[in-house]
């Protein structure tokens, strides 16, 4: 607790847990929405709950990949999303039955593209990012050519399962909540989760201290490829179809919800809770926007100066790299 | 004097590692001439005059744009909103330029400052440039839509003019390249500055330790990407005669990988202008090279034109690879 308590004693609320503040911001940007809209506001909340479902499944991997330490980031989640969608879909057909199929297809594809990834890490000697980079080039390629004229509709079922609500609450973020947890659990409890926190503090520390260092990065990759190509896959049949551009605004939502949420991007520490209370704030911020009634030019100015401006009060000097 | 120290480490080195330093340097150079030489190989007309100047004419803006990249990674950071930020510029030239030349240039120093401000925040704030960077690439992409809510504008004369110039026996783009790669080797790789600018990304403890603000460097490398993004925009408009805020999108992630052929590196400041010029080049020619090439296993004896990205990809790999073997290979 210590770090977190430094990190924060320039706000004089030193006890305040690091990732409260994302979820302070995320209910201004509501509370602020709702009072411009003068209703809606329960509306605004479920909207929100959903769409963050998708920003803290990519959000997830790329928070891991983050605390594996300065460099990490995964450039391929727009391009992994895209993909992953399209072969969901295609296999899938719009039949109920063979959702399962197309689940795993998809997520056999993430598992394909996190091992492409770091291979090209591990054999080329890159820096994670240009490695993602380019495989982000070959993945986009593949994708362009693989759902060409790609116009399939996802299956009922599916579509009714990422609207279902219990209790007003969307099963999609009762789902991702769950998820949350046992992120939360793997990166606290267990060797692996605690490995990687160790790798992002002192690499060579964490390899003499005996613990494999490169069977974790392999884990973290291809966890973040398939938590990518399981966002594809709903995000496909939330939104009645897949197309190539889908995951495009994934690739700063999946960075700066890490940051928001008070993950260092320094590596080594990493903040579950925060992811949420960034997603959150992201689409808080696009509502009120929209809310507004603003062109698409203004909002990408305003969307674009926000999150700078949050960021850079989320960011401390002491993650400085 | 930081020139000197850093000159001295070099020398010191074993003699394996300067060699291993050549060959890498020499890399970009070669994969230059094996593409014109696959190209030349398919249609031999295409390595002519006119021919370079059509394939090359595209290329002066990427080649612009990845300098103003490399100026990024030279400290250690990233610029994800290179492409959005030229596309920016690019819709300003079109519709101000000609009209209101005074309103377009201050429009365009802005863009500078901002760029120097994102500098600050990264370097005071300790955050990643590459969230800072992909936050401004949605500021600048909104700015643009704002200027230009459709394609089109003009380009101003002077670009159109200085463009249609046909010096003798070079084509225009090899000779901007040429004059480009050699001016911008000799501010940052050849003054005693460009020695403290690189510092910057290099060894940030020794030119703090020699008295020289690290902020006030990177600042200054921000601002000359900021500068070579506005040449970029400008040429751009020049070559394609009109403007949209999307037309440059590409070019963030064409420049980092023009960059990485042309020998820069994400840590350690080092870069390399002349080879980050030829990358430009090579990614450009390659695809280009794509539409020549006779796969006889193909519908259509051609390459699609969706795997024109991914040829990119491809190639970037393979340099990359070249890199290792080669750094495999002198340690032995």
């Amino acid at each position: 607790m210590t770090d977190i308590a430094l990190n924060q004693s320039r706000w004089h609320f030193s006890n305040w847990p690091v990732w409260l503040w994302s979820f302070l911001g995320a209910l201004i940007v509501w509370v602020a929405s709702f009072s411009l809209a003068g209703q809606g506001a329960s509306g605004m909340l479920v909207a929100a709950l959903s769409f963050a479902v998708f920003t803290v499944l990519v959000g997830l991997g790329q928070m891991f990949v983050i605390t594996l330490g300065p460099g990490n980031v995964d450039l391929s989640i727009p391009a992994t999303i895209g993909l992953a969608s399209a072969v969901a879909m295609k296999v899938m057909d719009g039949q109920n039955s063979l959702i399962l199929f197309g689940l795993l297809a998809a997520l056999v594809c993430g598992l394909a593209i996190g091992g492409f990834n770091y291979m090209l890490i591990r054999l080329l000697r890159i820096p994670p990012i240009v490695a993602t980079l380019s495989a982000s080039f070959i993945i986009q390629s593949v994708g362009i050519s693989y759902g060409r004229g790609l116009q399939i509709k996802p299956p009922a079922a599916l579509t009714d399962f990422t609207f279902s609500r219990i209790i007003g609450v969307p099963v999609l973020t009762i789902a991702a909540v769950i998820l949350s947890v046992i992120a939360w659990l793997v990166l606290n409890k267990t060797i692996y989760g605690r490995t990687v926190s160790a790798v992002g503090q002192n690499p060579r520390a964490a390899h003499f201290a005996g613990l494999s260092v490169e069977r974790t990065r392999l884990l973290t990759y291809l966890m973040s490829g398939v938590l990518a190509a399981l966002c594809g896959a709903l995000l496909a049949a939330f939104s009645g179809g897949s197309s190539l551009s889908m995951g495009k605004e994934y690739l700063l939502t999946s960075i700066a919800v890490v940051v928001l949420g008070g993950t260092s991007v320094a590596g080594g520490r990493a903040n579950v809770p925060g992811l949420w209370g960034g997603a959150l704030f992201l689409f808080m911020v696009s509502t009120l926007l929209n809310t507004a009634g603003f062109g698409s030019g203004l909002r990408d100015v305003l969307t674009g100066l926000i999150i700078v401006i949050a960021i850079a009060l989320a960011g401390s000097r002491s993650a400085s790299r | 004097m930081s020139a000197e120290v850093t000159k001295t480490a070099n020398e010191s080195r074993p003699s394996n590692l300067s060699r291993q330093r050549l060959l890498r340097s020499l890399l970009p150079a070669v994969s230059l001439v094996l593409v014109l030489l696959l190209i030349w190989g398919f249609n031999p007309r295409a390595i002519s005059y006119f021919g370079l100047n059509l394939m090359l004419n595209l290329a002066i803006p990427i080649a612009l744009a990845t300098i103003a990249q490399m100026c990024v990674m030279a400290t250690n950071e990233l610029d994800l909103s290179i492409g959005a930020f030229v596309g920016y510029v690019a819709c300003v030239t079109g519709t101000f330029m000609a009209t209101e030349p005074a309103l377009a240039f201050l429009m365009l120093a802005g863009g500078i400052v901002v760029y120097m401000l994102a500098a600050v925040v990264i370097h005071l704030r300790g955050v990643p440039s590459i969230v800072v960077t992909l936050g401004l690439s949605f500021f600048w992409g909104g700015l643009a839509l704002l200027i230009r809510p459709t394609p089109g504008g003009v380009a101003p004369e002077f670009l159109t003019a200085f463009l249609s110039w046909q010096p003798p026996f070079v084509p225009l783009p090899v000779v901007l390249a040429i004059v480009l790669a050699l001016s911008v080797h000799v501010l940052l790789m050849r003054s005693s500055y460009g020695a403290i600018l690189r510092g910057s990304g290099g060894n940030e403890r020794a030119i703090r330790r020699a008295g020289w603000s690290i902020l006030k460097a990177k600042v200054a490398m921000f601002a000359l990407a900021g500068f070579f993004g506005i040449l970029s925009g400008m040429l751009l408009v020049g070559v394609s005669s009109s403007a949209d805020a999307t037309m440059a999108s590409g070019y963030t992630l064409l420049s980092i990988a023009g960059a990485v052929i042309g020998g820069a590196e994400f840590v350690g400041g080092r870069i390399s202008p002349i080879g980050a010029v030829i990358g430009a080049l090579v990614l450009q020619l390659a695809s280009s090279a794509l539409n020549f090439f006779q796969v006889p296993f193909l519908p259509g004896g051609r390459i699609p034109q969706e795997w024109q990205v991914g040829a990119q990809g491809v190639f970037l790999i393979l340099i990359l690879a070249a890199r290792v073997l080669i750094s495999r290979s002198s340690s032995k």
